[in-house]
């Protein structure tokens, strides 16, 4: 019954959405008043959906192997947590939750976007519905996770090994509701350009949601390289695998979007470009969840090989994509650009952020569908790898470091005084720090050697908004900028400190044998068997040492029973100035144990810095919600005074 | 802004779907097929990796089809792999084998306890050889017809499986 629920919910959304998106083409066409009307529906739609999510929970908890997506997906045996989390686990959950979080933001645009012209309101709600549409008839038709089994197994398949871990609770959902509201960006996009109202109050009316997403997209890919690094044993924290490159682009877009955004707010200038960029971004997300469901690119992530999934979801990304550009194509010359600015400004400055994020965006999606186009066109196989991304989107990625700590200092419209010479101090700091690498580094790449140099550069030129002022006063918007950008300087020195100084040992050991890495020596004591609810392991003890006390670090081989699958669970301890990161591997015959051993100096700045650049969204989502209740406020005071 | 650059999103968008349509209509292969198939084999001359037998070279590959496999005594799937090598050559297969970065004495240990189906073994210490094959790990196996030319490359251990795929592939390159 319970599956049931959930399928009729579905089903009852799906009517809802088709008749949300007709009110907006009658609404569109005649001048009816349909918005509370549209509004209402949006939002039991979102409960409907939400609804249809929570039966799909409830399904897993009971471990009801009556329903097919349990049975292929669980086992009783396994831990409540991963039960639960094992829904979204899986093709047909993970896109039910994608759903979920695509009708719930629309039902937050009705309930929530009070500000903007309601026609545009309209026409956004319009648009989200169809958006919804068309992925519910991708559940419905395609992939019914509600799908039931008679007569019902009494035992499931079990879970993926590599997905019973705590980061599948939050990497899928944090980076859902950060793919998926970007949906909102896109249908006030689109509804801006349906009514042809694209001003600064839209932006405005945009920015929370952009900047919203933007926090969960951070959130999601810092967590989700964590959960890589030590879950995979590979001790890297970004393989350019092409899934991960799908949850890269619609930040790298989202990033260049909160940016110009933040232009057409202030001075109503760059319509076109960002309406431009708020229809790439969740356009990045749709391809992403293409290229990760479709299986066309090959990838650690792709679960779910299924041409006619692909199929259906292509079809879904051409008419949304299609029907976007080809708006901006007709409606585009109607734009008409705002403000003029001069070439020193905040403006061009932030032009040139722009510009860079594209083309970034440009090589990522070009190394990521490269082999894919040369296939077609001539053939021949090839891959593209860390190699090409790192030389060709590193330096780009260093020169942008370098602006962004000057675009801040930048006034609006025309900059006359001398903006340089308050980057004195932190231009030194970037100059020791390079002098500092070469006598005490000479053997670095360049790349890390430049990262450093910039990294010390940026975390002292991105506090200078808030020197010469009393910070307190600041506000609230320009402390998360702050904090955003100290955090890009942060994760930045943890990159090209880990690129740089990162010490690798492979060896075969036999216990009671020593190996050095980095500062360590590390000396395998014995290895054992261990044994959790649903898996078997060797565990082998390891103690380092380094002048100071020793610590003892146990990486398992683990053999999960259901379904038969090795991992490898790595040992990592945290210092202040880095991570021991061992693993584990097969004995030989001879009674060695394969050891393999990383010391990473810093590492952790890069999801410390990762993590303190969310909380800098946070801020500034903060600052600018609560601006603009100040502003309500005042206004309504003003309108009965 | 000029109506070419307006549709200019459109039109690279059309791109990306016909490349996108292409792929799933032709899904990927994903067997590996070596650069060297249908090549003859580097010239190469190993010494012997053991006192009792001849090393390998590539003037040795000549006469009738050969099974050339590179194993290790330190690789753990070639413990398994080398008795798929003897039924191969119980049934009349020529093995011969290139040593990857070993010992005498662990060779010869590794075959008295495994069993031992090679004609001929070259001891390749730096693995100068196995890169000029175009072998990237041990176990690999390549199958040489008589006028030395590769005919096929087999990656991973050969398995139990495997046998009537290799005798079959044998019988093509005779």
């Amino acid at each position: 019954m319970i599956a049931e629920t959930g399928l009729a919910a579905l089903w009852l959304a799906t009517a809802l959405a088709a008749l949300q998106f007709v009110l907006m083409v009658v609404a569109l066409r005649t001048e009816v008043a349909v918005g509370r009307a549209m509004r209402s529906i949006a939002v039991v739609q979102g409960a409907l959906t939400l609804l249809s999510f929570a039966m799909l929970l409830l399904v897993f908890a009971r471990s009801d192997m009556s329903v097919a997506l349990v049975f292929e997906n669980s086992h009783s045996a396994k831990p409540f947590i991963y039960k639960v989390a094992g829904a979204w686990g899986n093709h047909e959950g993970s896109m039910l939750l994608w759903v979920t979080v695509l009708s719930v933001a629309g039902a937050c645009l009705g309930l929530l976007s009070r500000r903007t012209s309601e026609r545009t309101v309209v026409a956004a709600l319009g648009s989200q519905a169809a958006l919804a549409l068309g992925f519910y008839a991708f559940l419905l038709i395609a992939s019914n996770p509600f799908a039931r089994l008679d007569p019902a197994p009494a035992e499931g398949r079990g879970l993926n090994p590599l997905l019973q871990d705590p980061g599948l609770a939050f990497h899928p959902p944090t980076l859902y509701l950060g793919y998926v509201g970007l949906s909102v960006a896109f249908s006030l996009a689109v509804g801006a350009l349906l009514t042809g109202q694209v001003d600064s109050r839209l932006a405005r009316a945009m920015r929370p949601w952009v900047l919203g997403a933007w926090i969960f997209l951070t959130l999601g890919s810092t967590g989700g390289s964590y959960w890589a690094y030590y879950e995979l044993g590979w001790g890297g924290w970004w393989f350019w695998d092409p899934v991960e490159n799908a949850s890269l682009m619609p930040w790298l877009a989202a990033t260049a979007l909160l940016h110009s955004i933040s232009v057409l707010a202030a001075r109503g200038a760059l319509k076109a470009w960002t309406m431009m960029l708020a229809v790439i971004a969740f356009s990045m997300s749709m391809v992403g969840t293409f290229l990760v469901r479709s299986g066309v690119l090959t990838s650690v992530h792709a679960f779910a090989i299924d041409p006619e999934r692909g199929t259906f979801l292509l079809a879904l990304l051409a008419i949304y994509v299609g029907a976007a550009f080809t708006l901006f194509a007709l409606r585009g010359a109607t734009l008409k650009e705002g403000a003029p600015f001069e070439l020193i400004s905040r403006e061009t400055g932030l032009v040139i952020n722009n510009l860079l994020l594209s083309v970034v965006l440009g090589i990522v999606f070009l190394g990521t569908l490269y082999p894919l186009f040369v296939e077609a066109v001539s053939g021949e196989k090839l891959s593209v790898g860390a190699p090409y991304f790192n030389s060709v989107a590193g330096p780009l990625a260093l020169v942008l470091t370098g602006l962004v700590g000057i675009g801040p200092l930048l006034a609006w419209r025309r900059e006359q005084r001398p903006v340089l010479k308050r980057l004195t101090v932190p231009a030194l700091l970037g100059a020791t720090a390079l002098v500092m690498t070469i006598i005490l580094a000479p053997g670095i790449g360049i790349l890390p050697r430049l990262g450093l140099t910039l990294a010390a550069y940026l975390a002292a030129a991105s506090i200078l908004p808030l020197i010469g002022r009393n910070p307190l006063r600041a506000p609230l918007a320009t402390w998360g900028m702050v904090v955003a950008h100290f955090g890009l300087a942060i994760a930045l020195a943890g990159m090209a400190a880990n690129a740089a100084f990162t010490s690798e040992r492979l060896a075969v050991v036999k216990p009671g044998e020593t190996l050095s890495v980095g500062p360590w020596l590390v000396q395998l004591q014995g290895v054992t068997p261990a044994a959790g609810k649903n898996w078997t392991a060797i565990e082998g003890e390891l103690r380092a040492t380094r002048g100071e006390g020793p610590v003892t670090l146990k990486p398992q081989t683990r053999y999960f029973s259901d379904p038969p699958t090795e991992t490898n669970e790595a040992a990592i301890d945290t210092f202040w100035n880095g991570q021991l990161y061992t693993v584990i591997g097969k004995p030989d015959p001879w009674g060695g144990w394969q050891v393999r051993l990383w010391w990473k100096p810093f590492v952790t700045l890069i999801w410390v810095g990762g993590a303190l650049v969310a909380l800098g969204g946070a801020l500034a989502f903060l600052g600018h919600v609560w601006l603009r209740r100040r502003r309500e406020r005042q206004w309504r005071r003003e309108l009965y005074a | 802004m000029s109506r070419a650059v307006r549709f200019a999103p459109l039109v690279l968008l059309v791109l990306l779907l016909a490349g996108l349509v292409w792929r799933l209509a032709t899904p990927e292969d994903t067997t590996i097929h070596s650069k060297l198939e249908g090549r003859p084999v580097p010239a190469f001359a190993l010494p012997a990796a053991l006192p009792t037998k001849p090393g390998l070279g590539s003037a040795d590959l000549t006469g009738q089809p050969r099974l050339v496999n590179i194993f290790a005594s330190w690789c753990v799937p070639c413990i398994t792999e080398v008795r798929v090598l003897q039924q191969l050559k119980n049934r009349g297969v020529v093995v011969d084998g290139i040593a990857v970065r070993d010992r005498r004495e662990d060779v010869a240990n590794f075959l008295a306890q495994n069993g031992d189906p090679y004609e001929r073994i070259g001891s390749d210490s730096q693995s100068r050889v196995q890169i000029a094959l175009g072998s990237s790990g041990v176990p690999e196996s390549f199958i040489v017809d008589g006028n030395g030319v590769i005919r096929d490359q087999h990656i991973g251990p050969i398995e139990a499986t495997d046998v009537p795929m290799i005798l079959s592939k044998l019988e093509q390159a005779r």
